[in-house]
C-alpha cells in the first residue's frame, strides 16, 4: 500500500492540520508515513498544501507531484491539482467552494458541500474533518479510531471541547461517503 | 640588610617582552588591567578576549586564560564565554579600528544586552598594525595613510565618540574615558578600569572604558610630543569623564 | 520514549538537546526558523542558554567564545546566513574548536529564494572560508537520521575538535516524519583540557587562537591540521548503497533527492532496467570506496542534485575516469520530480552521453 495524497485550500482551511492527522493515525497503526508543506511564495494564490505519504514501507520520496489523492477545498486548488491526480486515482471536491466541474473521466470525484454541512453542523471550521471522514470512509487508509486518537494529542487540552464537534464532522463525510457510493 | 621590595611586576602579566612600539601606552594599558585583575584576586577566575589589531598578540601578555577573536567580533566571542561562565570575568581588550569599525555593530549589540563584560577600549585615533590608515576616530584634519590631506568631514564623515553612544544604552552600566598621557591620567584610568571589573563583579551589565592612547609611529611624533598631542587634539574632541554611573557613587 | 510526529528543524533541534548541547546562538532566516524557535523554547527547561544574535556573524562569534570553554553548542542558518559565517567557521578551524553548524540549504545565489536546494555543496565540502582546510558535513535524508546525525556531528566534533556541518534543504527542515530518540547507549565524553574556563585550579593560563605570525609556525600547523583531516577521511566516511551490486546504472544523490531518486529508481527497476543508488551521507570526507567498487563494472552514473552540478565533481574524481559520468540536476529552488528522474534514467539507459 502506498498512499500518496495532496490536501490544497486557503489558509486557514485546515488543510494542514488534515494533513498532520493522516501521517499522526498512519503513524500509530505503525505504518511509515510523512508530510511535506507548501512553505514561502507557494503559498500565495490561495493554495495552501501539504502531501502526505502513508505506506506500508518505510516512505521514500516525501515529495508528492502524482497523487493517488487530492483533497482540494478551494477554486484554486481544484485548478492546480485536478490535473495532475493519477490515473485511477481519487479527487475530494468541497463543492460548498469548488465550483469547477471535472471532465476527467479516469478519476473516482466525489463532491460535498463540506462547508455547507459543516455550517449545519454548528461550526464551519469542521468542514476540513467532513473531508477527511469521507476520504476515510473511500479509502479506509487508517481507521478513524486512530485519527480521533491523533486528534487529542494535536489538539491542545484547552482545544478539547472541540474534539466532539470534529468527531461528528468525520462521522458525518463518512455517512455521505456511503450515501454517494450507494 | 635586606631589601625592601618597592616595586615588584604585576602577576597579571606574562615575563614575555611586548612587540609594542617605543611611546605607545598599549604597555600602560595591559599593566593597569593586569594590576587590577591582580589586586582584586580575580586573574585566576578570568578569560581575556583578544582583538585584531596591535594588540591582537595580548594574549601572550595578559598572564590569564585567554581566547583570541576575529577582527571586530571580541564582545560577541566575550558573550558566547561569558552566558557559559557566568560567574568568571570576562574582558575585550580592543583597539578603535577593531570596536568602532568593522565591530561596532558587536560592541553595540552587546551593551544593548546588558552582556555583564567589561571592554577596554584603546583609542589612538589611527589603524596601527596595518600601518596607519584612518580610523572611525580619526580627529578631522589628521594626516593618516588612507587621508593624504587631512580627514575632511565632508568625505570621511567625522570621528565616532563610542562613549557618548553606548552610554545611551539601557544596558550600559558603566562607561568612562580615561587618558593615559600622564600619570594622574593613568591613575585616573586604573581606577575606571577597577570601577569597570566591580561593576561585572556585582552583575551590572556592560562595562566599557576608552582609554585614549598613543601611536608615535604612525603619528610620526616622538614618544613625548605624542602625549602633549593626546591632549592637547584628542582630549578636546573626546572629553574625560564618566559618562554612565548606573550604580553611581565614586569609582 | 515512543515515535513522535515532528518537523525537521525541531528533529536538529531536540536531537541536539538530547545529546547535551546547551548552548544555541543564531539570528532567524528561513526556512530553519523553527530551529531557532524550538531552542529559544527547550534549553531553558534543560538548564540551557538560548541567545538570538544581532547577525549571523555574532552568532558564528559567540558559538566561537562557547565552544572555547568546551562546552556543546551550536549555531544554525540557511544560504545567505550561512554565507556570513564563513569567516568564524574557519576561525573555528583555526583555532581547533568543536560546534556543529547546521546550513537548511535555500535558493542562491545571493538573497536567491527559500525553496530547497543543494546549492552550498562546494561552500561546504570545499571549505567554504579562508584557508587550507575541509569540515565534516553530513547530510541526512529522513528526520530518523537527523537524529543520528546529530549526535555524530556532536561526537565528530569533540572527538576531533573540529566544527562539524548538519546540511539539509528547506524540503528536509519542513517536512515532518516519526521520529524517535532512543537513550544512547555510550556517551562519549571527550576531554577538554584546552579550554579556558579560568586558571583556578587547572594550572596556568591557556590560549585559544588561530594566530601564527612565523610562516614555518603556521606551516607547521597546517600540516597538523592535514594529518586531522586524513583521520578523519579514515573513520568518518559515511554512505548507503542501494541496489549497486548489479547496477547497470548507478545514480548518486544526497539528501532529501536521494529518496526522490529511489522512488525512480523503484520504478525503473519494475521496468528492467538495472539502476542503484549510491547516497553519500558524509559529504565531506566524500565516499570514495563505493565508487572503486563499482567503477569498472557499471556504464554510468548520474549525479542527481539540487543545484547546476556541484557534487557531479567529486563523483568524476571518485570514478576517476573509469566510467562516464552524467548530470541531473535542477536550480533554484525546484524539486527534481521521480518522473523527470525516471526519464532521465531511461534517456540514459538508451544511450549514454558522457
Amino acid at each position: 500500500m502506498l498512499e500518496e495524497i495532496i490536501i490544497a485550500g486557503f489558509g486557514g482551511q485546515g488543510v494542514m492540520s488534515m494533513g498532520q492527522l493522516l501521517a499522526y493515525a498512519g503513524m500509530l497503526e505503525g505504518k511509515g508515513v510523512s508530510w511535506l508543506p507548501s512553505y514561502g511564495p507557494e503559498q500565495r494564490g490561495g493554495t495552501a498544501n501539504c502531501a502526505v505519504v502513508i505506506s506500508d514501507e518505510p516512505v521514500g520520496s516525501p515529495l508528492v507531484t502524482m497523487p493517488s489523492t487530492a483533497i482540494v477545498l478551494n477554486n484554486p486548488s481544484f485548478d492546480k491539482f485536478e490535473p495532475k491526480v493519477r490515473p485511477g486515482g481519487l479527487l475530494i471536491i468541497n463543492s460548498s467552494l469548488v465550483v469547477r466541474n471535472s471532465d476527467r473521466k479516469d478519476l473516482k470525484i466525489i463532491e460535498l458541500t463540506a462547508t455547507d454541512v459543516a455550517n449545519d453542523l454548528g461550526n464551519a471550521r469542521v468542514a476540513n474533518m467532513i473531508l477527511l471522514g469521507a476520504f476515510l470512509e473511500q479509502t479506509k487508509i487508517v481507521t478513524e479510531d486512530s485519527v480521533i486518537e491523533s486528534l487529542k494529542k494535536v489538539l491542545s487540552e484547552d482545544k478539547h471541547h472541540l474534539l466532539d464537534i470534529n468527531k461528528q464532522a468525520l462521522k458525518k463525510g463518512a455517512s455521505l461517503v456511503k450515501v454517494a457510493i450507494s | 640588610m635586606t631589601m625592601k621590595t618597592v616595586f615588584k611586576k604585576t602577576s597579571g602579566l606574562t615575563d614575555k617582552p611586548t612587540h609594542y612600539c617605543p611611546g605607545c601606552t598599549h604597555g600602560i594599558i595591559h599593566r593597569m588591567v593586569a594590576e587590577v585583575l591582580e589586586e582584586m584576586d580575580i586573574l585566576e577566575d578570568t578569560i581575556g578576549v583578544a582583538s585584531v589589531g596591535c594588540s591582537v598578540l595580548s594574549y601572550e601578555y595578559f598572564n590569564c586564560d585567554m581566547t583570541q577573536a576575529a577582527h571586530g567580533r571580541a564582545p560577541a566571542v566575550a558573550t558566547g564565554v561569558k552566558r557559559v561562565l557566568p560567574n568568571r570575568f570576562v574582558f575585550t581588550y580592543q583597539g578603535d579600528g577593531d570596536l568602532a569599525s568593522i565591530g561596532i555593530s558587536e560592541v553595540i549589540h552587546a551593551a544593548a544586552r546588558g552582556e555583564n563584560i567589561t571592554v577596554i577600549f584603546v583609542n589612538n585615533a589611527i589603524y596601527g598594525m596595518t600601518g596607519g590608515q584612518m580610523a572611525p576616530t580619526t580627529l578631522i584634519g589628521q594626516k593618516t595613510a588612507t587621508t593624504p590631506f587631512g580627514r575632511d568631514a565632508s568625505l570621511q564623515g567625522s570621528p565616532i565618540k563610542v562613549c557618548e553612544m553606548i552610554a545611551t544604552l539601557d544596558g550600559a552600566a558603566y562607561i568612562e574615558r580615561v587618558s593615559s598621557h600622564d600619570v594622574p591620567h593613568i591613575q585616573k584610568a586604573k581606577k575606571a578600569i577597577r570601577k569597570a571589573f566591580k561593576t561585572q563583579k556585582k552583575g551590572l551589565g556592560f562595562s566599557m572604558v576608552e582609554v585614549l592612547s598613543t601611536c608615535p609611529t604612525n603619528w610620526g611624533l616622538d614618544p613625548a610630543e605624542s602625549l602633549e598631542w593626546v591632549k592637547d587634539s584628542m582630549v578636546p574632541v573626546y572629553p574625560l569623564g564618566v559618562y554612565k554611573n548606573k550604580e553611581g557613587g565614586e569609582n | 520514549m515512543g515515535k513522535v510526529l515532528m518537523k525537521g528543524n525541531e528533529v536538529i533541534a531536540e536531537a541536539a538537546v538530547h545529546v547535551g548541547c546547551k548552548y544555541f546562538f543564531g539570528y532567524p532566516i528561513t526556512p530553519q526558523s523553527e530551529l531557532v524557535a524550538y531552542m529559544a523554547r527547550r534549553l531553558p527547561e534543560v538548564g540551557g542558554i538560548f541567545l538570538q544574535a544581532e547577525s549571523e556573524i555574532a552568532a558564528i562569534n559567540m558559538v566561537y567564545g562557547a565552544a572555547s570553554t568546551g562546552v556543546r553548542v551550536m549555531t544554525s542558518s540557511s544560504s545567505p546566513g550561512f554565507s556570513l559565517k564563513q569567516e568564524g567557521i574557519s576561525y573555528l578551524v583555526g583555532a581547533e574548536l568543536p560546534a556543529v553548524i547546521c546550513n537548511i540549504v535555500r535558493g542562491g545565489p545571493g538573497l536567491g529564494n527559500i525553496q530547497p536546494a543543494q546549492s552550498d555543496y562546494f561552500q561546504v565540502t570545499k571549505g567554504g572560508g579562508h584557508g587550507d582546510y575541509n569540515i565534516p558535513v553530513l547530510a541526512p535524508a529522513s528526520l530518523q537520521e537527523i537524529v543520528e546525525l546529530t549526535e555524530a556531528a556532536f561526537d565528530i566534533a569533540d572527538r576531533y575538535r573540529t566544527p562539524v556541518i548538519l546540511m539539509g534543504d528547506g524540503m528536509l527542515g519542513q517536512m515532518m516524519e516519526p521520529v524517535e530518540f532512543k537513550e544512547r547507549s555510550e556517551q562519549e565524553k571527550t576531554e577538554k583540557a584546552w579550554a579556558t574556563t579560568g586558571t583556578r585550579g587547572d594550572g596556568g593560563p591557556r590560549i585559544i587562537t588561530s594566530l601564527e605570525l612565523d610562516a614555518e609556525g603556521l606551516e607547521k600547523r597546517n600540516w597538523s591540521l592535514q594529518q586531522k583531516f586524513a583521520l578523519i577521511k579514515e573513520n568518518e566516511v559515511r554512505y548507503e548503497s542501494y541496489q549497486t551490486e548489479d547496477a547497470d546504472y548507478i545514480m548518486v544523490a544526497f539528501g532529501t533527492v536521494a529518496r526522490i531518486t529511489m522512488n525512480a529508481i523503484n520504478k525503473a527497476r519494475k521496468n528492467g532496467i538495472k539502476v542503484g543508488l549510491i547516497r553519500p551521507i558524509s559529504l565531506w570526507p566524500f565516499p570514495e570506496k563505493p565508487f572503486i567498487e563499482t567503477r569498472d563494472q557499471v556504464k554510468a552514473y548520474i549525479s542527481v542534485e539540487m543545484s547546476a552540478g556541484q557534487m557531479i565533481e567529486d563523483v568524476r574524481l571518485a570514478v576517476n575516469g573509469h566510467a562516464p559520468v552524467d548530470f541531473y540536476g535542477r536550480t533554484g529552488g525546484v524539486v527534481p520530480t521521480q518522473e523527470e528522474i525516471y526519464e532521465k534514467i531511461i534517456t540514459i539507459a538508451g544511450g549514454v552521453s558522457v
